[in-house]
Order: structure tokens, then sequence, then C-alpha cells
């Protein structure tokens, strides 16, 4: 790993997505353009306080994670992948070369959408704001890590596209959104206890309604934060050097 | 067991007993060949022999089977060889949603090549003009020269081209073939893979691959005379005659 290469790995992603308007477009401003629907399709302040934060958490992750895994596989499919793999270039300067991209995007993303929530659409939180913004890098950081190793598993985009329900679906559907995570069957509550998201969701619960921000919120963010980790160690595992 | 002369000390690249799979079939035979330094080595063979198989060898990015392939005194793939050798995959590696000059920016950065090899690199492929320009805009010859100047920056010891002149007017090829050959007399080590036989005649040495076997290693002088014509392209095919007889 060398801190100059992996700076330039992330500088070169952004130039490239500089040159792409429409995706900056689309990554910036879809999140806002949903939470503003979800505004005026519930049409009453209370229910919207309670929403808000689901979707500011979710969008970054669910955005993160197809951006990053199709441009993981284009590089792979481009042969630009097969370039640097005999390049001086480590492993985890390319990954982290695109969290650090896809985490400056997602701040961008997460930036608009919070101000437009706290100022046009008056969203109410009862706690502080910073706890909610930390939840939501996160789950950016998280989408970005999962992406990257799942387009290890995808040979096309058609597969890259289809492993985002296989991935997002079940995390959101387990992750105590809709139904409390305590009132699902055993079974259902023991892998919603493994999946990373779980922990996403209850730590900006915690945020959003105000609650003590101490111990719980702590590790829950740390587990989010160590899937991440892993997720992009396991990710720099299937890049391989050498191939068939 | 068979054995092999040492890797000579003389040899940019040495190859030795070399077997690849790919698919489940072998596609390489186990080759043996001494690339020699400062040279100009022509890898020549019809589309499918194994070239492309056998220059990811040496680069380091294939998984080999079985045998030895040494790179300037180095095992293939070694983490020190990644900066002193240059390579140029068939299709062009680069990225088509950056311009020219911001893709060898970033190479260059990889490579912690100096900050003037960009202009250099630029001037020897004949791109300066269309720095400016996405790589979704360049034509497949322009994509090609700005893949080969990637491979030009840092100024590498060897140089792995697989195809480098595919789709060039004449006048560029000739041009590209110079430019070869003035680094090869500045003592890089070339190994140049054509489908074109016309483009052997440039090259010191020859090693002609059918179906993953070598069946021609020497110079286009030595295999002309061998082969008892001046056509280079009929030579390869009276080096298959002679073989499918013995």
């Amino acid at each position: 790993m060398n801190p100059a290469i992996t700076l330039a790995t992330a500088r070169r992603i952004l130039t490239q997505l500089r040159h792409d308007h429409r995706t900056v477009a689309l990554m910036v401003l879809v999140p806002t353009l949903v939470i503003v629907l979800l505004y005026y399709v519930m049409d009453d302040q209370p229910s919207f306080d309670a929403w808000a934060p689901v979707l500011l958490c979710v969008f970054p992750f669910l955005v993160m994670f197809l951006v990053t895994s199709i441009g993981t596989l284009r590089e792979r499919t481009s042969g630009t992948l097969e370039r640097l793999m005999a390049s001086p270039l480590g492993k985890l300067d390319l990954l982290l070369g695109y969290g650090i991209a896809f985490g400056v995007m997602a701040v961008l993303q997460v930036t608009l959408a919070l101000t437009v929530s706290l100022t046009w659409l008056g969203l109410d939180l009862r706690g502080d704001l910073w706890p909610l913004v930390v939840v939501a890098l996160l789950n950016a950081l998280l989408g970005t890590a999962l992406g990257l190793f799942c387009s290890a598993f995808a040979r096309s985009e058609f597969q890259a596209v289809q492993f985002m329900p296989i991935v997002m679906l079940p995390q959101i559907l387990l992750g105590g959104i809709l139904v409390p995570r305590d009132q699902m069957a055993t079974v259902l509550e023991w892998i919603s206890n493994v999946l990373p998201m779980s922990y996403a969701i209850e730590a900006m619960k915690d945020a959003a309604l105000g609650a003590d921000i101490g111990g719980e919120f702590w590790r829950d963010i740390v587990v989010v934060g160590g899937s991440a980790l892993l997720a992009l160690i396991l990710g720099a595992a299937t890049l391989r050097r050498r191939t068939p | 067991m068979m054995s092999f002369a040492p890797p000579s000390e003389i040899a940019a690249v040495a190859v030795r007993d070399l077997r690849v799979s790919r698919g489940g079939r072998e596609v390489l035979h186990g080759l043996t060949f001494d690339v020699p330094k400062g040279q100009i080595t022509g890898l020549l063979g019809p589309s499918g022999c194994g070239k492309t198989t056998l220059i990811r060898s040496i680069v380091g990015v294939q998984i080999v089977e079985r045998g030895e392939v040494t790179v300037l005194g180095e095992p293939a793939g070694s983490p020190g060889l990644r900066r002193r050798i240059g390579y140029s995959t068939q299709n062009p590696a680069i990225y088509r949603d950056l311009t020219v000059t911001e893709n060898l920016r970033y190479f260059a950065a990889v490579l912690k090549a100096p900050k003037g090899d960009i202009a250099r690199v630029l001037d020897e492929v004949g791109l300066a003009g269309a720095r400016d320009q996405l790589g979704s805009t360049l034509s497949g010859g322009q994509l090609t020269r700005a893949s080969l100047a990637v491979s030009l920056l840092g100024s590498p010891e060897l140089l792995v081209l697989d195809e480098p002149t595919v789709g060039l007017d004449p006048v560029l090829r000739k041009e590209l073939w110079e430019l070869f050959q003035g680094l090869a007399d500045r003592g890089v080590t070339l190994m140049v893979s054509s489908h074109v036989m016309d483009e052997a005649a440039r090259c010191q040495r020859l090693i002609m691959i059918r179906d993953g076997d070598i069946i021609a290693d020497d110079s286009p002088d030595a295999l002309r005379t061998r082969t008892r014509t001046t056509d280079l392209e009929e030579a390869f095919l009276r080096v298959i005659e002679e073989r499918a007889v013995a």
C-alpha cells in the first residue's frame, strides 16, 4: 500500500465522474428527490419525521453499492485492471481509492439530502445532527465495500445489477425497518443479528429519535465500520494479480 | 527428467518448459527459449496460437501450470519487476472516460514516473494533438497508441507489447517500428507480438508459435536462408511443412 498511489487512484475515479455529468447528477440528486417525494406521499409531519432518516440511511448504501460494483466490474472487463495488477499498485490502493472517491460522493449526497430535509421539508430531528451524518456516511462506505466485494463474483453488468436485490433487500427486510427485529421468528432474528445493516438501522434510530448517544450507539457504529473494513479486505482477497 | 540450460546472464527473459492451461485445455506445451537483451524479439503466429498467454506469463499475470519464467533475473511476477516492465495489452487498456493526458497522469503517478514523461511519450507515439481528447472519442489506432504510450512511462527496461500496430496506417506503423528500434538501440529489450509477417523483418529475432509450440526461433536472415525463401510468410509455411514431414 502506498498513500500517494491510493490518492492518485481516488483522484482518477473522481476525474472519471467529472466527465460523466449525468451520473454525478443522478448520484447527488436522486436521494433528495425521493425524500421530497416521500414528504408529499406521507403528507403528515410525524410520519415523515420517522421515515426520512430511514431513507437517509438506506439510500447512500444502495447507490454506492450499485455504482461501485459496476465501476470495478468495468475496470475488470476493460483490461485496465490487468494493467494495474502488472504495475506497482497495491490491491488496497485500488479498493481504498474507490472507497475515498465514492465516499466523497456520499458526503455530497447526504449533505444535500439533509439540507433539503432540515430546511424546506422541516424535518424535526429529536436528537443531534451529527450521529445521523456519521451513520449515513458509514452506510455509504459499507455499500462501497460490499459493492467492491460483490463485483468480484459478477462476470457481467447484468449479474452485478442482480446482486443488488440479493444483497440489499434481505438486509433491509430483516433490518428492523418494517418489523422490529425482536418480533421476528427466532431464525430470522439470528440472521438479522449477523447482517451489518441491522446495526446501521439501530444506530440510525437512536440518532433520529434523540436517544442517548452512548455505548449501544457506538457498538453499532463499530459493527458497521468493522463490516465495511472486512468487506474491503475480502474484496482485496478476491483481486488476483494472476488470473487463469 | 529433462534438464535445461540455466538462464544465461545476457537473457532479458528466460523461459523454461512453460506449460499453461486455460479453460481445461493446455494452450502452451512446454516452451523453452531466451530473449536477448537490447533487441526486438518478434512473437509471431496466427490468432489463437498462444501468443497472448505467453506474454501474460512473462508479465506475471497468468496462472502458470509448470515451468520457469525468469525476467531481468527475477521470477516473473516479482514485485520488484513491476516498475521495470512496460506492458501493453492487445485490447487498449485505457480509461475511455478520461482524456489521454488524464490517463497518462494517473499511470505515471502509479509508476512514479518523472513529470516530463507524459509529454515525452505523447510525442513518441505521435498523439500530442489528441492529448485532451476523451478515450471514447479516439479511433482504434489512437487508442492503441495511447495504450502504448502508457507502457512507455517510466522508461522500462523491458517492453512487452501485444499486437501494438493493429489497425494503424502504414506510415504510423513505420514510425512506431522506428521508435521501437530507437529504444532497442538505447538498450531496451522489446518483445512484440504480431500476426502480420511483414513486421517480422523488422525484428532481430523471431519466435514463431503455432498451436502452443515454438516452430522456429531464429533471426529473420537465418530463417530465410534455412527455408530458401526471401519472404517470411513463405518461410513460416515451409517451417510448418517441414514439421509435418518430420
